[in-house]
C-alpha cells in the first residue's frame, strides 16, 4: 500500500476574505457613513436621514416577524404608537424630562401592547393572523383616539425634549447631529441584537415555523409561545422606534397609531427585501427618497403615495425578494 | 315592575330597526370580501376603497342623469370592470404564489385609489339625495322609508348571490374551483376566468353598498375605511369564507352597536365590534360557524 | 406485422418528458403515444412516476422538459382547462369529484361547455345514465355520501362528459371489490368501442393486458419496456422483472 504525499495543504486560508470580515467591513464602513453624514449634509437631510433611521427600526422590527417567522403583521403602527405615548407620559409626569425613563416607559407600553396582542392574534394563522393584527391596530388608534383625557385624543401630546443626561457625567441638549448619533447608535445595537436574535437557537426555531410549521410543533416545539415570545420582541423594538420617534419631534399624534403605519412598515420591508434585516431599512431610506423627490419635483399637492403605490405592487409581482433580497443569505450568514 | 318601565323599549326598537338597516349594508359589504377570500384566498385590502369609489360613481351618474337608480347599476357596473382589471393585472400574476403577497398587493391597489380619490374629489363630504323621500311614523320620530328600502335592497342582492352561487352555471363552476381547482382546470373549467368574475362580482357588490349607502352617510374619500375595517370584524367573528356568517354576524354586531349607541357616544360603540372579536379568538378562532369549505 | 404499426398520426405523443417535484427529477425522458381509439396500459411499480406522466400530459404539472403532442400540434404549455376543452380528460387517481355538489353538478361541469346544444346535452346524460344506472337514482346526491366505486364511477361519468378523444384514466380499480373492477373492466371495454383512446395506468396486470392493445412499463421514470398486450403474459419474465408479479 502506497501513501502519496499530500500535495497541498488541505486546509489553506484562501487569499480572498472570509464572508466574516466582509460583512463587518462592509457595517464599518456603513456605519462611518452614517456617522459622518450630520458632518457635511445641510439640516434638513440630517433630520431626514435620522428619520430614516427610525423609521427603519421600526421596519426592522417587523422584519423580525415577516422574514424570520413568516408572519405579515399589519399591527406594528401599535407598538410604534404605544412606544411613542409612553415616552410622552414619561417626559410630561417627570420633571426634568428623564430620557431614560422615557425609553422605559414606551418600552413597557410596548411589551404590554405587545403581550396582548400576540396573546390574541397568534391564535389565528397566515391571513387571518395579518387581519387580527390589523383589527387590533385600529382598536387601539380608536381608544386613543377617544380617550381625550388621558392621550390628548386627536391633537395628540406636544411634550420637550429630554436631555442627554447620565447622573454624574454628562447633561447636555441634543443637537441634531448629536441626536443623531444617538439615534444611530439605539439602531445599530438594535440591528445588532437582532441580529444575533436571529442566529441563535431562539432564531433558529423561527426560522424553521416559516419554513414548516406543522413540521415544528411536530418535533415538539411549542409554536405558540414562540410566536408569542416573537410578536413581543418584534413590539419592544418598534416600541423603541417610537420613544426615539417622540424624542426627536417632541409630539405624539394618533395619526401614528392609525393602521396606516404598519401599512408602511410592510411597505418598507417588502422594498427593502424581508429576512435581511438591513433590507427594511433600506426600504423606509428608498420610500421616503421616493416621496421627497416626487413632492419636490411635482409640487406638495401631488399625491406621491400614487406612483410610490405602483412601484409598490410592481415589486411584489416582479422583484418579489425586495431590493436587498439577493444578498439574504449573505446577510445572515 | 318599575325596572320594566326604566327600559326604553321605544328606543331600543328604533335601534333595532337601525341595527337592521346598518347590519344589512355591513353584511353586503361583508358578502364581497367573503366571496373574495373564500373563492381565491384574496383578502381584498382595497373593498373599501371600491365602495368609496362605488359611491363617487354614483354621485357622478346621479348628477348626470337625475335618476337615483341608474347612478347604482352604472356605478356597480363601471366599479366591478375596474374590479376585473385590477385582478387580471395585479392578482393573476399571484396566483400559485404565497397568498400572503395578496393581501400586500390589494394593500398596495388601496393605497392608490384612495390618493386618487384624495386628489380628485377633495375631503369635501358630498351629498346625494334619497330617492325615496317619503316617511313613515315610527313611535315618535319620522322614519324614512328609504332606510327600510336599502336593507331590503341589500338583502335582495345578497338573495340574489345565493341564487346564482346554487343555481346557475357560474355558480357551480365557482363551487367546484373552491373545492378543488386543480380537478376544475382539469374539467374543462376555465378557472382564470372564474376568478376574475368573482372578484368583479366582489367589487360591484361593494360599489353597490357604496351607493346605497351614500344619501345616509355622504361621500368622503375615508367613507370606506370605517366599512371595511368593520367588515373585516365581521368576516372574521363570522368565519372566514362563510357567507351566511358573515351575514348573521353583520347583523349581530350591528344591532349590539345600536344598542350600545344608546348609552354611549357612536365612537365609543364601535367598541362593540371590537369586543365581538377579541371574545370570537378568545373562544372559537375560526369564527362563529367556522370554515366548510374544503381544498 | 407487429401490432406497434400505426397509419395515422397518433393521438397523443409525448416526447422526453422530464419533470420535477421540487427537487426530485421524476420523470427522465418519458416517450410514448396512444393512438386514435386505442388503449394502451401503462404498468409500473408504485412511485416511478406512472401518475406524474399522466400529470404532466394534462399540464396539472409543469414539465421542465420534453413536449406533448395532441393530433400533431403542440400542447405542452397549453393551460389545462384548454386542454379539457379539445378532448383530453383525466381521471386522477382517488377520484376527486366534487364532494360538495351533486352527482349532478359534478356531471354539469362536463357539459357546460361552448357549442354543446341541450340536445345534446340530454344525449349525453342518457348516455352516461345508461352507462352507470346507479348514478341516475343518485343524481341529486352529493357526490361525497357516495361509495367509493359510486365515486369512481361518477369521476368517469364526468369525463365522458367532455366527449374526450382520450381518457387518463389513473388506477381506476384501485381499492374496489371485484365486482367493481369487472365493471370497470366493461366500461373501457364499451369505451374502446365508441372510438374513445385510453391511457390506462393500472397496478393490476391482469386487467391491463386485458383491455389495452399495447403496454408501456416504466421504471425509474424512464419507459423500460413496450410491446403489444398480445405479446406478453402475466408470467412472463418482463413482467417479472419489472413489476416483481
Amino acid at each position: 500500500m502506497s501513501t502519496a504525499p499530500l500535495e497541498r495543504p488541505m486546509t489553506g486560508k484562501k487569499v480572498a476574505l472570509s464572508h466574516t470580515a466582509v460583512y463587518w467591513i462592509g457595517f464599518c464602513v456603513v456605519m462611518a457613513v452614517l456617522i459622518a453624514a450630520p458632518l457635511i449634509l445641510p439640516e434638513f437631510w440630517r433630520r431626514f436621514l435620522t428619520e430614516i433611521l427610525i423609521w427603519g427600526l421600526l421596519a426592522m422590527s417587523s422584519d423580525l416577524l415577516i422574514g424570520y417567522t413568516g408572519m405579515v403583521s399589519f399591527g406594528h403602527s401599535v407598538f410604534f404608537g404605544l412606544g411613542m405615548y409612553g415616552a410622552a407620559a414619561a417626559l410630561l409626569m417627570v420633571s426634568p424630562p428623564n430620557l431614560w425613563l422615557a425609553i422605559l416607559f414606551g418600552l413597557a407600553g410596548a411589551a404590554g401592547a405587545g403581550l396582548f396582542v400576540a396573546y390574541f392574534s397568534t391564535r389565528v394563522r397566515d391571513i387571518y393572523f395579518a387581519i387580527t393584527t390589523l383589527i387590533f391596530s385600529q382598536i387601539f388608534y380608536v381608544i386613543i383616539f377617544t380617550w381625550t383625557a388621558l392621550t390628548g385624543g386627536e391633537n395628540g401630546l406636544i411634550f420637550p425634549r429630554p436631555h442627554f443626561s447620565i447622573p454624574f457625567l454628562v447633561d447636555a441638549r441634543f443637537t441634531t447631529a448629536t441626536l443623531h448619533w444617538f439615534v444611530l447608535a439605539v439602531v445599530a445595537g438594535s440591528y445588532l441584537l437582532l441580529r444575533r436574535i436571529t442566529q441563535s437557537p431562539f432564531g433558529m426555531v423561527l426560522q424553521s415555523i416559516r419554513e414548516n410549521e406543522a413540521r415544528t410543533r411536530a418535533i415538539g416545539f411549542p409554536v405558540q409561545r414562540y410566536k408569542i415570545v416573537a410578536v413581543m420582541l418584534s413590539g419592544i423594538f418598534a416600541g423603541l422606534a417610537g420613544v426615539l420617534y417622540a424624542v426627536q419631534n417632541e409630539f405624539a399624534a394618533p395619526d401614528f397609531v392609525y393602521f396606516v403605519t404598519s401599512g408602511d412598515t410592510v411597505i418598507f420591508n417588502v422594498i427593502g427585501g424581508v429576512g435581511t434585516l438591513v433590507g427594511p431599512i433600506v426600504g423606509a431610506g428608498f420610500f421616503q427618497l421616493l416621496r421627497e423627490m416626487l413632492s419636490r419635483i411635482f409640487g406638495d399637492q401631488f399625491p406621491y403615495l400614487i406612483p410610490a403605490g405602483f412601484v409598490f405592487i410592481a415589486i411584489i409581482i416582479f422583484l418579489p425578494q425586495g431590493l436587498l433580497g439577493f444578498a439574504r443569505r449573505w446577510l445572515n450568514r | 315592575m318599575d325596572f320594566l318601565s326604566s327600559i326604553p323599549w321605544q328606543l331600543l326598537l328604533i335601534q333595532t330597526v337601525n341595527g337592521v338597516v346598518t347590519g344589512m349594508i355591513l353584511a353586503l359589504v361583508a358578502s364581497g370580501l367573503t366571496l373574495i377570500f373564500g373563492i381565491m384566498d384574496v383578502v381584498n385590502f382595497a373593498h373599501g376603497e371600491l365602495f368609496m369609489l362605488g359611491a363617487y360613481f354614483g354621485v357622478i351618474v346621479v348628477a348626470a342623469t337625475g335618476n337615483f337608480w341608474v347612478g347604482l347599476v352604472v356605478a356597480a357596473a363601471m366599479v366591478a370592470l375596474l374590479g376585473a382589471a385590477l385582478q387580471i393585472l395585479t392578482l393573476r400574476p399571484l396566483i400559485g404564489r404565497d397568498p400572503l403577497n395578496t393581501i400586500l398587493v390589494t394593500f398596495g391597489i388601496s393605497l392608490i385609489l384612495q390618493n386618487y380619490a384624495l386628489w380628485q374629489f377633495g375631503t369635501v363630504v358630498r351629498k346625494v339625495s334619497e330617492p325615496i323621500e317619503s316617511y313613515f311614523t315610527l313611535f315618535y320620530l319620522q322614519y324614512p322609508w328609504y332606510r327600510i328600502f336599502v336593507a331590503g335592497l341589500a338583502a335582495a342582492i345578497i338573495g340574489g348571490l345565493y341564487v346564482i352561487l346554487k343555481y346557475s352555471k357560474f355558480g357551480v363552476w365557482i363551487r367546484a374551483t373552491t373545492q378543488d381547482r386543480t380537478m376544475a382546470q382539469a374539467m374543462g373549467i376555465p378557472v382564470p376566468l372564474v376568478y376574475t368574475g368573482v372578484f368583479a362580482l366582489g367589487a360591484g357588490m361593494a360599489a353597490a353598498s357604496g351607493v346605497l349607502f351614500a344619501p345616509l352617510g355622504g361621500v368622503a374619500p375615508t367613507m370606506g375605511l370605517d366599512w371595511v375595517l368593520k367588515a373585516f370584524i365581521v368576516v372574521v367573528v363570522g368565519g372566514m369564507g362563510n357567507l351566511g356568517g358573515s351575514i348573521v354576524a353583520a347583523i349581530l354586531i350591528s344591532l349590539l352597536e345600536a344598542y350600545a349607541s344608546i348609552w354611549v357616544s357612536p365612537s365609543q360603540a364601535v367598541i362593540v365590534s371590537f369586543v365581538a372579536l377579541i371574545l370570537t379568538l378568545l373562544f372559537k378562532p375560526t369564527g362563529l360557524f367556522g370554515t366548510t369549505v374544503t381544498r | 406485422m407487429s401490432a406497434l404499426a400505426t397509419s395515422a398520426t397518433p393521438l397523443v405523443q409525448v416526447e422526453g418528458l422530464h419533470t420535477f417535484y421540487g427537487k426530485s427529477h421524476i420523470l427522465h425522458g418519458v416517450s410514448l403515444t396512444v393512438g386514435r381509439g386505442e388503449v394502451v396500459g401503462l404498468l409500473g411499480r408504485n412511485g416511478v412516476g406512472k401518475s406524474t406522466t399522466l400529470k404532466s400530459i394534462v399540464g396539472l404539472v409543469k414539465a421542465a422538459q420534453g413536449q406533448v403532442l395532441f393530433e400533431g400540434r403542440s400542447v405542452t404549455s397549453v393551460p389545462p382547462h384548454k386542454l379539457a376543452q379539445i378532448g383530453i380528460a383525466y381521471v386522477p387517481e382517488d377520484r376527486r369529484i366534487f364532494r360538495l355538489l351533486t352527482v349532478m353538478e359534478n356531471l354539469r361541469v362536463g357539459f357546460d361547455r361552448p357549442g354543446v346544444t341541450d340536445t345534446r346535452k340530454r344525449e349525453l346524460l342518457d348516455k352516461v345514465f345508461a352507462y352507470f344506472p346507479v348514478l341516475a337514482d343518485r343524481r341529486n346526491q352529493a357526490g361525497g355520501t357516495l361509495s367509493g366505486g359510486e365515486q369512481q364511477m361518477l369521476a368517469i361519468a364526468r369525463a365522458m362528459m367532455l366527449e374526450p378523444k382520450i381518457i387518463l384514466l389513473d388506477e381506476p380499480t384501485e381499492g374496489l371489490m371485484p365486482r367493481m373492477v369487472s365493471q370497470i373492466r366493461q366500461i373501457i371495454d364499451a369505451l374502446h368501442r365508441d372510438g374513445v383512446a385510453i391511457l390506462l395506468v393500472e397496478q393490476n396486470v391482469p386487467l391491463t393486458l386485458e383491455t389495452s392493445q399495447r403496454i408501456y412499463i416504466l421504471e425509474k421514470g424512464m419507459v423500460r419496456h413496450h410491446c403489444a398486450s398480445s405479446e406478453i403474459h402475466v408470467d412472463h419474465d418482463v413482467i417479472k422483472q419489472y413489476l416483481g408479479v
